[in-house]
């Protein structure tokens, strides 16, 4: 299967990194209009009031007010800001303004003001009456709690996701495969153990930021920092009552999303002020709105039960979870449903596998999308759990792994039964090198020299923790992208794709695919992403889906237009399309030929002059998952308990990596994040439910100087059905290194912690706990 | 009031509003290459140089570079678009909302420090944040930079 790739899986610099660093105005708020209202929000100081009355009259006296949006002035449809496909899988529990507020940070009015002072000076004019209810601020007791964060009418689910407001849940799910209960009476060993993690901030480097403008056709112009250009133009539609036609959503530059952009943030809110003031507006976050009032990742609790034989062999794996999804149901079944799909299909040889839970309304700040969706909090407890079981079994937990984990040409009941909070899809692994990338990853590691703990100073000893991971490539029948090649005069090919570049460098890779199969050179390829007037439909950035549905489609895009290119240079030649050969710049029939150029020129001049252009789409019929085996080695201080990451190795196995470089980047990033929610990144509220850390002082990422050397290699693999043998590598990264930090923390000192971020504090009382 | 000082090797003078700050000042006269990302002086992607010093410019009154010289990524678009390069060999780019920050605190450690060890290259670019790269590609990138430069 495999070709001698000439662009694709070749060192190929990235078609935006040159520009960026040079400081090109690229992002939104680099593109805005100088003469732009400011909007700011008014944001609830309850974590749950009911809005009796807002006043807004004093404001709209304030010199410079352009525009004061409320609960009284805007349209009252209920919509989702999860940004997802059409019906979506999360409740419709969100209005522009509502009669609730229900976290710290949500949102009462919105002021348009002619600068930033006189909007924040507003905000402080605005008399609001709320009346204070009790907050659920514990996600163990939301469920048919007292207080019912939303009573209100009007909100619905799309189609059933388990949706019942009264009792505070916004989906819940249930699965079972064979007999979990009578499989673990039969098992000689069980083990059983409950995971917390915590609601992850996404802290990308560039906030959200949206601005609107009409244009001379009086139709609304949008530019956001978005994932999901095309969701946000039909949630605006259905939302104002504006018909499609009448808005455009540009996506510039977006500095950084991991999920977090796929949420609508100041969209509707710089709508409305244009429609209503006929003037640009824009709403640039601030870093603690980002923080506070986007949305995080869900936090859960999981918890396992995992039976085998004496000999190792998984036979069944209880899993329970409940999940915080905050104030808004966003994401809510569609994370949860991947804890078990994207983590339990790990080991598939199973008897039985039961999976289920609830997701409860809190009145925390919502939970979304974010990166790895799911499958990293369930990766922390299955393999934290899997090197429990281990220990019982007296036996390696690599070992353990390598018996009982995904081989290629296998499948899991798993994949048939949870899909994107629907049924699923049933598949074979057609590339699965998971069994190499253990391999592989042990010897880099050196491993065996180095476990459980070595001793390397008088009050220092180093320590190492693995685990597995799987994620997926699109959602099977639903994601769709696809791509339009315009043949210039010259030669070159300007494609255009709906398919959202976020900074993970799906421009670039979208743009080596089509270069590799009109055997052509990246010079020669422009491309554009993604605008709704111009470019053809993508569903976004999400779901590791863009190097796989819009790489093939792409890949789909390059072949027609070089079936389309050989037919014209037959006309031309006068001999049959099957008779021309193509290098990428002359066709060839026997002596007859002509170039590229000479073709392209005179198609559009003053030969037989038409304009070539294909466009054509893809949607995956699977979504076959990138694998990962992951290898940490951290030090410890005995008696601090405070701890460094030395060296992390990856080994991944996602297909052909289209651009090695841009994937390296993609893992590394991936493990870096995920080492910062396993480490650092500790969410704090107060008594009152507001959020504390909500900047960078007090939410600690990550800086250069906590992350040890990373090993970052991939498996020699072939996807079949991806865009040549690629599969998706954007989220997998993430998921290993809270289960990793775990198991080497416990072959350090023996102790287990089950919640995160993991601190020397926790350490500390683990160990007098054990003591 | 007004303030005076030299942008990218031009003299300017521009009335500021008392309280301004340096990055505000900048992004109003069209230089959009520095960012906000935290306005709290914690991320760095507001970094200038003023007398070719890394400052942060979102905490840095405008009022203070009276008299000074202040540089932004316009007035070293070769050597970041040759950054750029061993960035892109690395894979340390991404989402760029950072990248021009570094260029500028790259340019500055040449200066102070043309050729830093590993540790030193991670010492002075502890400020600057990425939630992207992982960072260890961009200190290959920076590394390899600065060696070829020797």
């Amino acid at each position: 299967m495999k070709k001698n790739f000439k662009v694709v899986n070749n060192l190929t610099p990235s078609v935006d990194g040159k520009g960026l660093m040079q400081g090109r105005n690229a992002y939104v708020n680099d593109l805005a209009p100088e003469n732009c209202l400011i909007v700011k929000l008014l944001r609830s100081p309850h974590a749950f009031a009911k809005v009796k009355k807002v006043d807004v009259s004093e404001a709209l006296k304030l010199p410079g007010v352009e525009c004061i949006l409320t609960k009284d002035n805007v349209p009252h449809v209920s919509f989702t800001r999860a940004g997802q496909g059409y019906p979506e899988p999360s409740p419709h529990d969100k209005f522009i303004f509502d009669e609730y507020v229900r976290y710290v940070g949500d949102e009462v009015a919105a002021v348009a003001a002619v600068n930033e002072e006189v909007a924040n000076e507003a905000l402080k004019l605005i008399k609001v009456d709320y009346e204070v209810l009790e907050p659920v601020l514990d996600f163990e007791k939301a469920f048919e709690n007292a207080s019912v964060i939303h009573p209100e009418d009007g909100i619905h689910e799309m189609f059933p996701i388990g949706f019942d407001p009264k009792k505070n849940l916004a989906a819940s799910y249930e699965m079972e495969v064979g007999n979990v209960t009578e499989e673990l009476k039969k098992c000689d060993v069980v083990v059983e153990d409950t995971f917390y993690s915590q609601a992850q901030a996404h802290a990308m480097m560039e906030p959200h930021s949206s601005f609107a403008k009409l244009d001379e056709h009086n139709r609304l112009v949008v530019y956001s920092t978005t994932q999901t250009p095309y969701h946000v133009r039909r949630i605006i539609s259905k939302t104002l009552g504006l018909p499609v036609e009448k808005i455009r959503v540009v996506k510039p530059r977006v500095g950084g999303g991991f999920g977090g952009k796929q949420a609508f943030h100041g969209e509707m809110f710089v709508s409305l002020v244009a429609l209503r003031t006929n003037k640009p507006a824009k709403c640039i976050f601030t870093r603690e709105e980002v923080f506070g009032s986007t949305y995080t990742r869900h936090p859960m609790r999981i918890s396992l039960k995992v039976g085998a034989d004496k000999e190792g062999h998984i036979k069944a794996i209880d899993c329970r979870a409940l999940s915080d999804t905050g104030a808004y149901g966003e994401h809510a079944l569609t994370v949860f449903m991947i804890v078990g799909s994207k983590v339990l299909p790990l080991y598939n040889k199973v008897k039985a596998v039961k999976f289920g839970g609830q997701v409860v309304y809190t009145n925390h700040v919502p939970a979304g999308a974010y990166r790895g969706y799911g499958a990293i909090q369930g990766n922390y407890a299955v393999e934290s759990v899997i090197d429990e079981l281990a220990e019982k079994l007296h036996m390696d937990p690599i070992k353990l792994r390598e018996m009982n984990s995904m081989k290629e040409k296998e499948t899991s009941p798993i994949f048939e039964i949870m899909g994107e909070g629907t049924e699923g899809t049933a598949m074979i692994m057609e590339s699965c090198k998971l069994p190499y990338c253990i391999k592989r990853g042990r010897e880099l590691m050196n491993w065996d020299e180095k476990y459980p703990v070595k001793k390397v100073g008088d009050h220092k000893v180093r320590s190492v923790g693995c685990a597995i991971a799987m994620q997926g490539s699109g959602i099977p029948f639903l994601d769709m992208g696809s791509c339009t090649i315009k043949l210039n005069d010259g030669g070159s090919y300007m494609v255009t794709v709906g398919a959202t570049d976020i900074g993970q460098g799906s421009d670039t890779i979208i743009s080596q695919i089509v270069a590799e199969e009109l055997q052509t050179t990246m010079d020669k390829v422009i491309i554009y992403s993604s605008d709704t007037d111009l470019t053809p439909y993508d569903c976004g950035a999400y779901a590791s889906s863009t190097t796989y549905v819009s790489g093939n489609a792409a890949y789909n895009a390059a072949s027609k237009m070089r079936e389309r290119l050989l037919k014209e240079a037959a006309q031309e030649l006068e001999v049959k399309p099957e008779d021309v050969e193509f290098d990428g710049k002359v066709f060839t029939s026997g002596e007859k030929s002509v170039t590229l150029d000479d073709l392209a020129t005179g198609r559009m001049y003053n030969n037989d002059t038409r304009q070539i252009a294909v466009t054509e789409s893809f949607h995956g019929k699977v979504s076959p998952p990138p694998f990962m085996a992951a290898f940490g080695e951290f030090e410890f201080d005995t008696e601090t308990f405070e701890y460094k990451m030395i060296k992390y190795v990856t080994v991944t196995d996602c297909g052909t990596t289209i651009n090695p470089a841009l994937a390296k980047g993609q893992v590394e990033g991936g493990i870096v994040q995920g080492y910062g929610m396993a480490s650092s990144e500790a969410v704090l509220y107060n008594s009152k439910g507001k959020l504390l850390s909500n900047n960078f002082d007090t939410y600690h990422i990550p800086s250069c100087k906590e992350v040890g050397e990373l090993i970052t290699e991939f498996a020699d693999s072939y996807e079949p059905s991806g865009p040549f043998g690629a599969k998706s590598v954007g989220e997998i990264g993430i998921d290993t290194p809270p289960a990793v930090l775990c198991n080497a923390v416990y072959n350090a000192f023996g102790v287990r912690i089950h919640s995160l971020p993991i601190t020397p504090e926790k350490i500390f009382e683990a160990m007098k706990a054990k003591k | 009031m007004l303030v005076k000082f030299n942008l990218n090797g031009l003299d300017v003078e521009y009335v500021v509003k008392p309280g301004e700050y340096l990055l505000d000042t900048l992004r109003s006269h069209g230089i959009k290459s520095v960012k906000k990302g935290c306005d709290a002086s914690s991320c760095g992607v507001c970094t200038v140089l003023v007398d070719d010093k890394p400052v942060l410019s979102c905490s840095l009154l405008t009022a203070k570079v009276e008299g000074h010289r202040v540089t932004t990524v316009e007035a070293i678009q070769e050597e970041a678009g040759k950054l750029s390069e061993c960035f892109s060999k690395e894979g340390a780019d991404q989402c760029g909302y950072c990248n021009a920050a570094y260029a500028l605190m790259v340019h500055a450690l040449k200066k102070e420090n043309p050729n830093p060890t590993e540790q030193e290259i991670r010492d002075y670019m502890v400020g600057n944040l990425c939630r992207c790269t992982g960072y260890q590609s961009q200190q290959k990138a920076i590394k390899a930079y600065l060696g070829g430069k020797k």
